[in-house]
């Protein structure tokens, strides 16, 4: 069972049990420092175990995050930011080739 | 009090904003996201409460660049780490931090569910599976690498945490 916060690629894969929580990326199971929600949020993505009886099952936690600007916020492009968003992929390509010129990659 | 508009909010498109994000960046090929259309599914074999769970996360117990060559590694259970480094994932540096354990690697909250009978066990191990550009590798060699520790460890379920 997967338990995570990205259900559209979750869904495009597609996966036997997928328990939904609806937080920024990083924080599935429930929000730091509250052990309270952590132990509800796992307890309820366990019952999917039980409770799923075909491929794709998805079940969303009802917790919420308490605001919703990260909904926005996340990989957002601002006009501003262009020129610079194009250095950083040309500083990235130009690594990544380097990388495999000195053949700094996995074999297997 | 009953917020409407938290109610109302949309799932982000994760697929849809990452293809913005790399087109901005001037990357021609989009990323193509693992699609399958044949999903297996296996029911429970034994109650919860008997049950010996293994949590798989995407974090790492060592700091890596997003470059760095990756594989599967685990951990002892009995020895966590106070976080784990994922400085190299697409998680949300913005709105959340990692510095809380246990609200991406659900050992701890698993175990004392243990504790009170609710499942029977948790698997010795953790493992930290690498993401990888290359969905082969992840399906013919992590896959399999994590599969093959978890059933070493005899649990019966897994928990894949992504971050």
């Amino acid at each position: 069972m997967i338990l995570g916060s990205a259900i559209d690629i979750v869904e495009h894969c597609g996966v036997p049990r997928f328990y939904f929580v609806d937080f920024p990326l990083g924080n599935p199971c429930g929000k730091p420092y509250d052990q309270d929600m952590q132990r509800s949020i796992v307890l309820e993505a366990l019952k999917l175990f039980n409770t799923a009886s075909e491929a794709r099952s998805v079940v969303k936690d009802r917790n919420l995050w308490g605001s919703n600007e990260w909904r926005q916020q996340y990989m957002e492009i601002k006009p501003e930011d262009r020129e610079r968003m194009l250095q950083q992929g040309e500083e990235r390509r130009r690594k990544r080739q380097h990388l495999r010129d000195i053949g700094h990659t996995r074999n297997d | 009090m009953y917020d409407i508009s938290m109610r109302e909010a949309q799932p982000v498109q994760y697929m849809e904003r990452t293809r913005l994000y790399y087109e901005a960046q001037g990357f021609d090929r989009a990323y193509q996201w693992a699609q399958h259309d044949d999903v297996p599914f296996t029911p429970l074999k034994k109650p919860l409460r008997e049950s010996r769970i293994a949590v798989v996360t995407t974090g790492a117990r060592y700091d890596r660049l997003m470059t760095d060559p990756r594989f599967v590694d685990s951990g002892d259970i009995d020895e966590l780490p106070s976080h784990l480094f994922a400085r190299d994932l697409a998680w949300d540096k913005q709105a959340t931090h990692l510095n809380d354990l246990g609200s991406y690697l659900p050992v701890r909250t698993l175990q004392s569910l243990a504790e009170d009978g609710t499942i029977g066990s948790v698997a010795s191990r953790f493992h930290c599976l690498p993401t990888e550009y290359s969905q082969r590798r992840t399906r013919e060699t992590d896959a399999p690498e994590v599969l093959k520790r978890c059933q070493e460890d005899r649990a019966e379920l897994a928990l894949l945490v992504p971050l």
